[in-house]
């Protein structure tokens, strides 16, 4: 019963590790595996070479951070401020309102973007031009998309977060807020001295998680954000992006690979380093 | 005290109020913002860009979107087929492996649980993977294409073993056996029985994946009658020519001044439809769902 399960993640992740082997060749989409004429470590020294490996890793990770510390910061105070209000329709009205962007797809997000910053008729630009002012080409300011991909990263994912906080909030027993009270601590106080530290398994739990995927970023979010608009690769290409393009449009095969090898063991060690890093500080945290 | 206590209370109330609405608009108001685009009269938005509340109010972009439905609705056989196939299959091979883990008495549990997830670790990269895709599976412009990669992910997995093991307890695999039932039976008669909010959960968020899928599409199709209805959005976007095209086929001219902008917003409501009008109902399970599953580990 479990044959399914094993023969799917042997062909769909075991088998395409064999082909690692193609980012040492210099690859033809005709040759076979072995085939391809090996050319050693020179993709990588291209990769290297043209500096594109530390930009496509300081994206990766410095994207990957903010969305993580913001992320988690913000889902907790949403939880905690949400889960104070006293209507109770209200409550679960704007739970659920939160919640929805987490539904919708990256191509409809794109379509929001699209619709409020295009040159020629975005929102933003209307809005502009009714206080006076002139219209904003924001696809042609790399600057911006940094801002404008974090924002829209929280905006899909901040209902998600909360929720899972919200149920640990929930899960808190009234007689610490009630002991509390009694001993005259105001409700900032109750906040900060139970609320806070109680959620910081789950805080954890979460960063850990995150933490592993860390090379991996957001595909669908850069990818339907951005596309194939040069003039932000800068500030915006991160490794998925990059493999991702070099294989649906320049066709470098050889040059893709070698950035999926990169990605994967590197962001491989670092799980491994992090995960004993933790281990050694508090091993009940410790992901394996 | 008690005077100091309830002002903190109110200061906090009133915190707690103007944050969420604020927070709640800024989740609306995108979604009034396409909405209200594909209301507005096509001339209206070329000159004066789109605003929150149509400027001049018509149905002119939905009536593009249906002209030549075709395309439309066969990019929405295309997703229904796929979504419905597989969170079946999905869902079908997903529970048997939670099942088989979750099951104490089953000797290499934790080598195949690690087997799993040690493919969140480490993979090929996305190349090696394509090119076993296409090269030796052969799934180019197939329906196997949109369906086979996402069958199964760990944390699916996982999060289902997780169901099974404080849905049924172990007592009753035993009594099941000792009373003559085969593994799959127990599986099949007590298990799915008794894990239905898990597999609710895990259902949905294989169905949400699958629908809002156009990456699948954008690697491996390349004939457009396979088009995912996301990935056929995407294009409608991305694509000036696209009106041209959909008047090519059927001989009708459309004019010069075809309504695109409130059609590219028609054609997002459209695609969205079915989730937001789903989504009141299915929010609840996905909030109960979350709810067990990432309190528990």
């Amino acid at each position: 019963m479990l044959l399914p399960t094993l023969l799917f993640f042997l062909v769909n992740s075991y088998f395409p590790m064999v082909g690692v082997y193609y980012a040492f060749t210099q690859f033809d989409f005709n040759s076979g595996l072995l085939d391809a004429p090996f050319v050693g470590l020179k993709n990588f020294e291209f990769l290297w070479k043209s500096g594109t490996l530390v930009k496509l890793t300081l994206n990766t990770i410095g994207y990957n951070l903010a969305f993580i510390l913001l992320g988690n910061v913000l889902a907790i105070v949403c939880a905690i401020l949400l889960s104070e209000l006293r209507v109770k329709w209200f409550k679960k009205l704007t739970q659920s309102i939160m919640f929805l962007p987490y539904f919708v797809s990256f191509v409809i997000l794109s379509v929001i973007v699209y619709n409020v910053f295009n040159y020629d008729n975005g929102f933003l630009n209307t809005l502009l031009a009714r206080f006076g002012a002139g219209p904003v080409d924001v696809y042609n300011k790399p600057v911006v998309w940094i801002f404008l991909i974090i924002v829209f990263y929280l905006w899909k994912n901040l209902g998600y977060s909360m929720v899972i906080y919200l149920a640990s909030i929930t899960g808190i027993s009234d007689e610490y807020y009630e002991a509390a009270k009694i001993d005259g601590a105001h409700i900032f106080q109750r906040i900060w001295y139970i609320t806070v530290p109680m959620l910081k398994s789950t805080f954890i739990v979460l960063l850990l998680f995150s933490l592993g995927s860390i090379m991996k970023g957001q595909f669908d979010l850069f990818y339907q954000l951005i596309g194939n608009n040069g003039v932000l690769y800068n500030t915006t290409d991160i490794l998925d992006t990059y493999v991702f393009r070099s294989l649906k449009v320049t066709f470098d095969i050889g040059m893709a690979t070698a950035a999926g090898v990169y990605q994967s063991l590197f962001g491989f060690i670092l799980i491994m380093t992090v995960n004993y890093i933790i281990r050694k500080i508090n091993d009940d945290y410790a992901l394996f | 005290m008690h005077i100091k206590d309830d002002h903190y209370t109110r200061l906090l109330q009133g915190l707690a109020y103007t944050v969420i609405i604020l927070g709640s608009l800024a989740c609306l108001v995108p979604f009034l913002l396409i909405i209200s685009a594909s209301l507005t009269a096509n001339d209206s938005i070329i000159k004066d860009g789109y605003h929150l509340i149509p400027a001049q109010f018509s149905l002119e972009g939905y009536k593009t979107v249906f002209t030549f439905p075709d395309e439309v609705l066969r990019a929405y056989g295309v997703t229904l087929f796929t979504t419905v196939t597989g969170t079946t299959l999905g869902l079908f091979f997903m529970t048997m492996a939670g099942y088989v883990l979750a099951r104490k008495d089953f000797k290499y549990r934790n080598t195949f649980s690690f087997y799993i997830y040690f493919t969140t670790l480490f993979g090929g990269g996305l190349v090696p993977w394509y090119i076993m895709m296409t090269k030796y599976l052969h799934l180019t412009d197939s329906y196997g294409a949109l369906i086979f990669p996402g069958l199964m992910t760990p944390f699916l997995i996982i999060l289902m073993k997780n169901f099974i093991r404080s849905a049924v307890p172990e007592e009753l695999f035993e009594s099941a056996k000792i009373d003559g039932a085969g593994d799959f039976k127990i599986y099949w008669r007590i298990v799915l029985q008794l894990s239905m909010p898990g597999i609710a959960t895990v259902g949905l968020f294989l169905a949400l994946a699958y629908w809002n899928d156009w990456f699948s599409s954008s690697l491996f199709i390349n004939d457009p009658h396979k088009y995912q209805l996301q990935f056929h959005l995407y294009n409608v976007i991305n694509s000036a020519a696209f009106i041209a095209n959909m008047g090519a086929g059927t001989g009708v001219s459309l004019g010069s001044d075809l309504p695109t902008e409130s059609t590219k917003m028609a054609m997002a409501i459209v695609v969205t439809g079915p989730i937001l009008f789903l989504y009141p109902f299915i929010q609840r399970y996905f909030v109960k769902g979350l709810t067990i599953g990432a309190v528990k580990g």
